[in-house]
């Protein structure tokens, strides 16, 4: 008999043959690791100043950009809920600020369709500062020129982070799409 | 990557009305956002409920990593005792460091109670501490200094207790739900605390700068008689604060009073105790008028009338 060729059988998101995707976590692994990022105030990290980036921001950002489509264009407002519960900012500013950011991706992408890693680093870039400096203005702390240099070490970190968080993204998307049911 | 052809409507009419659809309930989200942000920012206290059934139920994450910390810790030091010499000498600083404060606190007591039994001829007896609890996290990426702590109201918590450790005074209780609570840090812009030097009785409000040092304004203006070192304790001046707690020192003299570092670094606290409110019954009456308006319930209505 003849052999078939390898990667008729699997492929990089395993075996083709009996299994398929799971929608349960194709679906909701983008969710759950934005609220999981969301959750970073509660790492044992008692900070005297601003200084871990907004990584339930960061996350959404790359998984936007990596999977186009894929968060629908509402999802700002349960993801920004869930940020705001745990950011200590006032309820309402992640919401807003989660929201506008879907909606400029978007028409972000209508204008630029072909995008590559630099683009999406320059635009994460761009946002993150903005989101940043609103977050500072909403988050009803009395923010003078002193207060602002602080947002400083923190926003080059986030600006450093999102290549990382990009790739982290791009593994578990990789997880995301892994064929784990089975079926028959 | 070129976005899936489904981004692009066209002429399909089921594809238009979809991403209109889209736009619309982004756009919708972002008004709701905005109408909540001017909600909590105009009546900061609504959302508190939320919020702190939303840090209940995420409590054991927090508890896990809070003992991960700790627990790291342990770990280091147990490597460390190998190479003795260091650890020890850690430790001793350590303990000085706390001993110094400690002896700053003392003469400031000291000092209390003698204008204390001067003026009213009474003695102070020790605070009993309503709980002992652990910070479990901070809102390390907003601009606002908060920390979460693991006991709530079952602890018998309430809001405007002060939150201290062994080095000095960490904060106050600003939110409380079942198990975990909201802590407003002394380096929250938004917090001020009476001060007094602890020397002697030059006042001062120590006003938080959302980078790990607080504003010292002295009250009395003219000559600054402050110096690098001074070490404020709180004065209790206004209730909530218990007098006598270590709060910053001074590391550099500005026009109109000083720059200070603050001594309890919550970073390294791991147990914190809370305390009663000092003077509650003075706070409460203070506060009477404001409550009402929030709760408008009977209680505080009664509360009015009894008195």
């Amino acid at each position: 008999m003849e052999r078939l060729a390898p990667n008729a059988r699997r492929d990089a998101y395993g075996s083709k043959i009996n299994r398929d995707h799971s929608p349960v976590l194709a679906y909701g692994l983008p969710w759950l690791t934005i609220m999981l990022g969301s959750l970073t105030p509660l790492l044992p990290v008692i900070a005297p100043a601003p200084i871990l980036p907004p990584l339930g921001y960061l996350l959404l950002l790359a998984w936007r950009m990596l999977r186009p489509g894929l968060l629908p264009m509402w999802a700002g407002l349960p993801l920004g809920l869930f940020n705001d519960l745990y950011s200590g900012q006032p309820v309402g500013s992640g919401i807003l600020l989660f929201s506008v950011t879907m909606i400029a991706l978007e028409l972000l992408e209508i204008r630029f369709p072909w995008r590559s890693f630099w683009q999406d680093w320059l635009v994460a870039a761009l946002f993150v500062p903005v989101f940043l400096l609103f977050s500072a203005l909403f988050s009803g702390a009395s923010i003078g020129f002193r207060q602002l240099a602080l947002l400083m070490p923190q926003l080059l970190l986030s600006v450093i982070a999102f290549p990382i968080v990009a790739k982290m993204v791009s593994l578990l998307d990789r997880v995301r799409l892994t064929r784990v049911r089975r079926i028959g | 990557m070129a976005p899936p052809s489904a981004k692009r409507a066209g002429s399909n009419k089921k594809a238009q009305l979809g991403l209109f659809a889209g736009y619309l309930a982004a756009g919708l989200g972002a008004t709701l956002g905005a109408l909540l942000l001017a909600i909590s920012l105009w009546r900061p206290g609504t959302f508190n409920g939320l919020r702190s059934m939303a840090s209940d139920a995420a409590a054991p994450v927090g508890e896990v990593g809070a003992a991960g910390r700790v627990g790291s810790r342990n770990f280091f030091e147990a490597i460390a005792g190998y190479y003795d010499a260091g650890s020890k000498n850690a430790e001793l600083e350590e303990e000085i460091r706390i001993a110094r404060v400690r002896l700053a606190e003392a003469r400031a007591l000291e000092q209390e109670n003698q204008r204390l039994r001067a003026v009213l001829e009474l003695a102070e007896g020790d605070v009993e501490p309503v709980t002992t609890a652990r910070l479990i996290g901070s809102t390390s990426s907003s601009a606002r200094r908060f920390a979460y702590l693991s006991a709530g109201r079952r602890d018998g918590v309430e809001p405007g207790m002060p939150v201290t450790s062994p080095l000095g005074l960490v904060g106050r209780v600003l939110e409380v739900g079942a198990n975990t609570s909201r802590v407003l840090l002394l380096t929250d812009t938004d917090s001020v605390v009476p001060v007094r030097r602890a020397t002697d009785n030059v006042v001062a409000f120590a006003e938080g700068r959302a980078d790990g040092s607080l504003r010292i304004r002295l009250i009395n203006l003219g000559i600054n008689p402050l110096e690098e070192g001074d070490i404020f304790v709180t004065s209790g001046a206004g209730g909530l604060f218990h007098p006598g707690t270590a709060v910053a020192m001074v590391t550099e003299v500005t026009d109109d009073g000083a720059i200070g570092q603050l001594l309890s670094n919550p970073a390294a606290t791991d147990v914190v105790i809370v305390k009663p409110i000092w003077q509650g019954d003075v706070v409460r009456d203070m506060e009477l008028p404001l409550d009402s308006e929030l709760e408008a319930g009977p209680e505080s209505a009664s509360g009015q009338a009894g008195e």
